[in-house]
């Protein structure tokens, strides 16, 4: 309510209305009464469920607390990007557990993003076959259990040879149930600026795109972006490399005992979650193309057909950046599940942060503490994707003027 | 603001659960007033408990559950057989809606003290975690497992005791943690693990599900002790004597060499004191015990046969659990199966 553009009889007729009422007859008190109940009700709950937890538990012995995370976890775990021994800390296989998480959502989302994109497009076709190829799958997909899918890719996976009848495919790889086995470089502190010179290239080559885009605004002319990010991206670590005296050493994988040594792996319970979720995820975020496609206007093709654009172009430059306003809501969605949906991993003993978490509660018997921990984690990263996505959403967002 | 206090108290109520009081003697009674003794036992373990083609249960738990029904009913149909989970089984003895359980649960401080309250009167099973591995690799020792990849199922202890053997010997390896037995057991079969771990005799249960039984077998390591007991509740002395003194009495009849064959004869003519008290023929052994009636050793071995039968019966090499007897031999033959004197 505007008190500051009211009227004088509208005061008037206030103060009237106010003198003849009672307060629980005025909106704005009783809203307010309703509030302060609400308030009132939801610490109460809170507080008494909180009350509960802790007498409950220490009726059984048992205190609440985070110090356990600094204790010996004594466990293995199946996968890790940073150095990890049964001797380290509850805590950090924890975080083992929440970086093998985002590896799967990071690169999955990504992936599924893009295959969703070709799928969507490609459900459009005017070619049925095509068409209804991508149909069929979306709906298979769409329509079977996560889960199920997930278990049927592993045994898949898991149905490949031994690893000593492993397939190599090209000299140093080998593909076999104990998953995808490469030559890698084996890491060492001397790399670090390779990484930075890699970071800096793209950034370089970010730059030099949007330069490339004022040049083609002012002038017209367009000049090809690919030479200058190869040259950038690939020549910027090379130099640092060879400044570093090439710190490069490679390990190929080699069949020692039961197992390869040397070389990076792609184990097959990460990379059936990866196929498992990117699949499922692509079919989608598809249908969701799909609809931000058709929401374009027809008119919008036969203008750029007018001005003499192939169809690739029209698709590339008019109606993808259009229906990516209708398209990009329900894509956070998607991205949301997945990262939630990574979570199954503990199905086919992918060592994901609930998997690890498990483990923990197992041996500690911190259940209350475990959760609060794992869902405050997804929650985090729930609420970062919608940050991004939103900020992303104002920036496609027609702009009226 | 009574709304409130409604939701808040029936918030406390969903929350709280409460812990019964137990009074001496009472457990016992109650099931001779029921006149059924209820057993809680596993939900379907090759050799253990496992319901037959007419649905009745079968295995080594279930004659033990039989034999106590004997001893304390003196009849050993009188019985009910109530299937629980690993997660069930406590909190289906503390509630009170299984007087027993004979589960393969296994005996350890925390459960035997604090919160819990349980009681192990006697062991009648002793098992370990142990390793299981195909034939094909030629493997005789767990510590020729170096960098071998380990199928685990998540429990309170197995991951541990693996991690910690390999730690003792030096040796690497990789855990396969998958919830679902079944998935687990489908990643070793397609040779997604070297070796899967479990208790010896889950691990033998384990292998005659697998395709080909004979092509697997369990190495020698036993990496933790697990020493399986039928489980009460604590604060009846009198069942847990009832309970100890008839997994003794089985395990004393196998040393004195009274078997389902002969019981009968050597009550009539055995002159050996041992035995006549033993089978109570002379003493008042049951009596003290407030058994159902002082020849209930002799019916429980008519019935059911000494430990050693029982044992090979449903567990032993002839079966395709094919234990050996182990741990759970005789300790006159060198085992861990010791009953104190019955006198």
């Amino acid at each position: 309510m505007e008190v500051g553009t009211m009227s004088v009889s509208e005061a008037n007729q206030e103060r009237i209305t106010q003198s003849k009422t009672v307060w629980y007859n005025d909106a704005q008190t009783r809203g307010l009464v309703f509030q302060a109940m609400l308030l009132v009700l939801v610490v109460v709950i809170g507080f008494t469920a909180y009350q509960n937890m802790i007498a409950n538990m220490a009726a059984r012995g048992l205190l609440f607390g985070f110090d356990y995370l600094g204790r010996g976890a004594g466990f293995e775990i199946g996968e890790s990007l940073i150095p990890y021994t049964a001797t380290d800390t509850y805590g950090r296989a924890l975080l083992v557990g929440l970086i093998n998480t985002i590896r799967v959502a990071i690169i999955g989302i990504v992936l599924s993003t893009i295959l969703g994109v070709f799928l969507g497009i490609a459900r459009l076709s005017k070619n049925p076959l095509l068409s209804g190829l991508v149909g069929g799958y979306i709906e298979v997909i769409r329509n079977t259990p996560l889960v199920l899918q997930l278990v049927f890719w592993y045994s898949i996976i898991n149905a490949f040879p031994r690893p000593r009848e492993a397939i190599s495919p090209f000299p140093g790889f080998f593909l076999s149930n104990r998953g995808l086995k490469i030559p890698w470089i084996e890491w060492n502190d001397a790399l670090w600026p390779v990484v930075w010179a890699f970071v800096a290239g793209i950034v370089a080559t970010i730059i030099a795109a949007r330069a490339y885009k004022r040049k083609q605004d002012e002038t017209g002319k367009i000049t090809p972006l690919w030479p200058t990010a190869l040259g950038l991206i690939l020549g910027l670590p090379a130099l640092a490399a060879i400044a570093m005296g090439w710190p490069i050493v490679p390990t190929i994988p080699v069949l020692a005992g039961f197992n390869f040594e040397g070389g990076a792996t792609l184990t097959p319970e990460f990379f059936a979650l990866l196929l498992g979720l990117t699949l499922y995820t692509a079919a989608f975020t598809a249908e969701i193309v799909r609809a931000g496609i058709l929401s374009v206007s027809k008119g919008q093709w036969e203008a750029g057909r007018s001005l003499g654009l192939t169809d690739g172009r029209i698709m590339r430059l008019i109606v993808l950046p259009q229906a990516l306003r209708v398209i990009i809501p329900p894509l956070t969605s998607t991205f949301l599940n997945f990262t939630k949906n990574t979570s199954l991993a503990t199905v086919i003993g992918y060592p994901d942060l609930v998997h690890v978490s498990n483990t923990t509660m197992n041996q500690t018997g911190r259940a209350v503490e475990a959760i609060l921990i794992f869902a405050s984690i997804y929650l985090t990263l729930s609420l970062l994707t919608s940050a991004f996505m939103n900020w992303y959403n104002a920036r496609v967002a027609l702009r009226e003027r | 603001m009574k709304p409130i206090l409604l939701v808040a108290a029936a918030a406390a109520a969903f929350v709280t659960l409460g812990v019964p009081a137990v009074e001496a003697g009472r457990d016992l009674d109650a099931i001779k007033a029921r006149g059924v003794l209820r057993c809680g036992v596993q939900t379907g373990t090759p050799g253990f408990a496992v319901p037959d083609a007419q649905g009745r249960w079968q295995g080594f738990n279930v004659d033990l559950c039989r034999a106590m029904a004997i001893t304390i009913l003196g009849d050993p149909s009188k019985v009910e057989f109530i299937p629980t989970t690993t997660q069930s089984r406590f909190p289906a003895l503390t509630n009170g809606e299984v007087d027993m359980l004979i589960n393969n649960a296994t005996q350890t401080l925390t459960r035997d003290t604090g919160v819990n309250r349980f009681n192990f009167p006697a062991i009648k099973f002793y098992d370990g975690q142990a390793l299981l591995v195909p034939r094909r690799l030629n493997i005789t020792q767990g510590r020729q497992l170096n960098g071998a990849t380990v199928c685990v199922q998540p429990g309170t202890t197995t991951e541990l005791n693996i991690t910690d053997f390999f730690r003792q010997n030096n040796i690497r390896f990789t855990p396969l943690v998958i919830d679902s037995v079944d998935e687990l057991r489908r990643a070793y079969e397609a040779g997604r693990c070297d070796v899967f771990t479990n208790d010896y005799a889950a691990l033998a249960a384990l292998r005659t599900q697998l395709a080909r039984p004979a092509d697997h077998v369990i190495l020698p390591d036993r990496l933790s002790k697990e020493p399986l007991g039928p489980v009460i509740r604590q604060g009846d002395e009198e069942l847990t004597n009832i309970v100890a003194w008839t997994v003794w009495a089985l395990v004393d009849a196998e040393e004195n060499g009274v078997t389902q064959a002969n019981v009968d004869r050597i009550a009539a003519s055995s002159t050996n004191p041992v035995i006549r008290r033993l089978l109570g023929v002379e003493g008042n052994m049951g009596q003290a015990l407030g058994a159902s009636s002082p020849t209930y050793v002799q019916q429980i071995v008519k019935t059911f046969g000494n430990y050693g039968e029982i044992y090979n019966r449903h567990l032993g090499p002839q079966t395709p659990l094919g234990l050996e007897r182990g741990m759970n031999d005789l300790w006159t033959r060198g085992g861990l199966m010791y009953a104190p004197p019955a006198r």
